[in-house]
């Protein structure tokens, strides 16, 4: 009896030391898992789709870590950095490289973009402190339709891109003749029939590293001092505007690098209103990691981008084993995704 | 004696007219958003070159089918919550009712009726889920009002997709897929098992013709304004007392309406006013006077106002007033906050339930997982766009704003297609100011809030 009390205890100690959403949805994941094992999909395929989508969404999920720690909390704007690195890929594209080079190219391209409307859309952050997540959010929303009219405006040229007849971009474009699968590629290699994604996943690793170090750099200190304590942080002449605004600067070319590396690995690039709803899957992966809207660590990213993932790739083929009918795996997604959120949001601590 | 006091009120006016040119530039930075919107209005109609007609209808059809909606919007503003982008779980309220009443072949304003009242309770209890949401997200009740959307939308679509049919058996109707599980995209709902259906069922109940209505409204002005005038003495312990000009100047508008819409229905080619316009022009404003208004959904904007008039002056209305002002106060002087809160949800959600069906009835086709999606979005559009903020919207902001939103929401992709040879950019240019609004307004409130506490700071 005491023994099972005990148990009791440590267990609850145990979920709230870990985190409920990482509980819930590491408990749902293996739970998913013995299902597919039992109604008979192949693991292979399922593990293989798994480590994809980790390195594809990983970068884009590693853009909230930054702004979180710097008091901003989740980007919900990341879809900024998103147009930003669409239109970097674009230019390659324009120039007509390809490959590795293409690649590179876009990625170089992505940081003065990046930096210059970081800092403008880190301003703007400054000017309306408390309000931070509506409206990123509704910034973000009007960046990209802004961008709509950009994508039919722009003078490009490339065939591969512009519709054959009338103006602007096609939606969705192949990069099989430029930069698909160039880092996936990479030394990839496979275990049994699980396929490994070397470049990708070590790019993925490479970018979690320089981030990781950065927030165990000086600057990083200072401004996760500023976003958790914005007193001490004064006391201790730390400019947290300032650091705001390097946060975002970052997080924004996270999320540049970030589509960029997922379009390389999906194969093609997706235009006009595709991004609008890409920060939501992002910001709930870091929840799901560990992070809260006021502390994040790179960890973080990691451990939630692949139980969100995880859960996401396994369950498709599970529930239309079990369900039939209707796009089950697509709304489990909506309220697994914005039921976390919501979660998060409601341990927001509103500074009343 | 008489001349005297003309003479004063005058003097009176030229001085509100001077105090008012000294904050003209506050005038200006407080209204931005809004005349953005008037001038948009302006050179979208000028560059689109639409018919007068089509500008017309099209403008009285999106006024009476949003209104409500966008009314829905102003209590939990006066409570403090800012603005409810959560309504669209209203509007999935209304639309369950509306599927329930199609189900059971309830047609006409009966059905409509009915509808309504079958999407109350369930309002409620989606309101009393959000309002305790919101109670726990406090100070984030915007985006979390954005992100219940999201997620209520998933357990409708889990309902309507897979619980219909799939657990709950259902008749073969022509709503639900062919494979019996599960509702179609579209719902039409003019046609119910070959009878008259929803469709029209508020705005079909009585009709009357647009510039009649335009003179019924003056004459109605007109005499208000002058039993203002005349029995002025008797409206005197009344607080919000306007000078005699304006009164003076509201019958002169009266006068104004009733002599256009004369003007316009007597509009023909004999009439020695129009001697020298030609027959095309003549034509347009024959067709113009074809344009009916349904007084019956008139009529309902108009209780919805009043409603949310008179519920300001009662007991729970200065609560929620009170809260809007200062949560702490409130507490301190013996409001249940969080209860009173949750009542605001709640009466914005049935009022968004019932808005949705308004808008529904007016479409005449329901896009099942689609047409409440936007409700929110559009509904804090245009409030802004009529003044609001996050603190402070009333019935007059709410009408400007559908006004010059629709509007521009009319003339864009026409002005798009004269200005750069292609509608889709007016479209994408439309979409763009939707959210550029919502952004722009949240961010100046909360940079004036910052600088008003800088301000005090100092």
């Amino acid at each position: 009896m005491k023994m099972e009390m005990m148990g009791g205890i440590k267990m609850v100690a145990f979920i709230k030391n870990i985190g409920f959403p990482r509980f819930m949805m590491s408990l749902l994941l293996v739970v998913i898992l013995v299902t597919a094992i039992f109604v008979g999909i192949p693991i292979g395929m399922v593990m293989t789709d798994l480590i994809q989508r980790v390195g594809m969404y990983g970068i884009i999920v590693l853009a909230m870590v930054p702004s979180i720690q710097s008091g901003t909390g989740p980007n919900f704007a990341v879809t900024i950095g998103i147009v930003l690195g669409l239109l970097a890929a674009t230019t390659a594209i324009e120039f007509e490289l390809v490959g590795t080079t293409a690649f590179i190219f876009a990625i170089l391209m992505a940081l003065p973009l990046s930096v210059i409307v970081g800092i403008l859309y880190g301003k703007l952050l400054n000017a309306c402190k408390g309000a931070e997540m509506t409206i990123a959010t509704y910034t973000g929303f009007s960046i990209v339709q802004l961008m709509c009219i950009g994508w039919i405006i722009l003078p490009f040229t490339s065939d591969i891109m512009r519709w054959p007849i009338g103006r602007g971009l096609k939606t969705t474009f192949t990069l099989e003749e430029t930069f698909k699968h160039v880092l996936d590629n990479f030394l990839k290699f496979n275990i049994g029939n699980v396929e490994i994604p070397t470049g990708l996943l070590l790019f993925f690793f490479l970018a979690c590293f320089l981030v990781y170090s950065f927030t165990q750099s000086k600057m990083g200190t200072a401004i996760q001092l500023g976003g958790m304590n914005n007193k001490f942080a004064v006391a201790s002449g730390v400019n947290i505007d300032r650091g705001r605004i390097i946060a975002n600067v970052i997080s924004t070319y996270l999320g540049a690098v970030g589509i960029i590396v997922y379009s390389q690995s999906f194969g093609f690039i997706q235009l006009y209103t595709a991004p609008l709803m890409m920060a939501f899957p992002a910001v709930a992966a870091v929840l799901i990691g560990g992070a809260t809207a006021s502390r994040a660590k790179v960890s973080h990213v990691i451990i939630g981008v692949i139980l969100f993932q995880g859960v996401l790739t396994s369950s498709m083929p599970v529930l239309n084993e079990i369900i039939p009918f209707g796009s089950v795996a697509e709304i489990s997604r909506m309220v697994i995704q914005n039921g976390i959120i919501l979660y998060a949001l409601t341990k927001v601590d509103g500074g009343h | 004696m008489l001349l005297q006091k003309w003479m004063e009120d005058i003097k009176m006016a030229d001085i509100t007219k001077d105090r008012k040119k000294r904050s003209l530039k506050s005038v200006l930075t407080k209204n931005v958003v809004t005349l953005i919107f008037i001038f948009l209005t302006v050179a979208g109609i000028a560059l689109s070159n639409l018919p007068v007609f089509y500008l017309a209808s099209e403008m009285l059809t999106r006024i009476t089918r949003n209104t409500f909606l966008v009314l829905s919007l102003i209590i939990p503003i006066t409570a403090g919550i800012g603005l409810n982008f959560g309504i669209i779980v209203g509007a999935m309220a209304g639309q369950i009712a509306l599927i329930i009443a199609l189900y059971f072949g309830w047609t006409g304003l009966g059905g409509l009726l009915l509808a309504c009242v079958v999407a109350t309770p369930i309002a409620i209890f989606f309101g009393y889920l959000t309002g305790v949401l919101f109670n726990n997200t406090k100070g984030q009740e915007m985006i979390a009002g954005l992100i219940v959307g999201f997620f209520a939308n998933g357990i409708y679509q889990f309902l309507l997709l897979i619980v219909v049919g799939g657990i709950i058996p259902v008749k073969k109707v022509p709503m639900i897929k062919p494979d019996g599980v599960g509702l179609r995209n579209t719902i039409a709902l003019d046609t119910n098992f070959g009878e008259v259906g929803l469709k029209y069922a508020f705005d079909d109940v009585f009709k009357v013709n647009l510039f009649h209505f335009m003179m019924i409204v003056g004459a109605v002005i007109i005499i208000y304004s002058l039993i203002r005038l005349i029995f002025r003495n008797k409206f005197q312990n009344v607080t919000n007392q306007k000078s005699k000009i304006t009164y003076i100047i509201y019958t002169v508008l009266g006068a104004i309406l009733i002599g256009f819409a004369y003007i316009i229905l007597t509009a023909s080619t004999g009439s020695f006013l129009f001697s020298g316009t030609d027959s095309s022009a003549i034509q347009s404003l024959n067709m113009l006077q074809t344009i009916q208004v349904p007084i019956f959904t008139l009529f309902l904007i108009f209780l919805i106002a009043v409603f949310n008039i008179v519920i300001m002056k009662t007991k729970l209305g200065q609560d929620f007033k009170s809260i809007g002002l200062s949560q702490h106060i409130a507490r301190v002087s013996g409001i249940n906050v969080d209860r009173t809160r949750i009542i605001a949800v709640i009466m914005s959600t049935v009022l968004a339930a019932w808005g949705q069906i308004i808008f529904l009835q007016n479409v005449g086709t329901m896009n099942t997982y689609g047409s409440h999606m936007q409700v929110g979005l559009f509904a804090v559009a245009a409030i802004l766009i009529g003044g609001a903020t996050v603190k402070n919207a009333n019935i007059g902001h709410g009408i400007l704003g559908i006004i010059l939103f629709h509007a521009v929401f009319i003339v864009s992709p026409t002005a798009g297609k004269e200005l750069f040879g292609d509608a889709q950019l007016g479209e994408f240019f439309r979409a763009f100011v939707v959210y550029g609004v919502i952004g722009v307004s949240l961010a100046l409130h909360a940079w004036k809030n910052r600088k008003g506490l800088e301000d005090l700071g100092q």
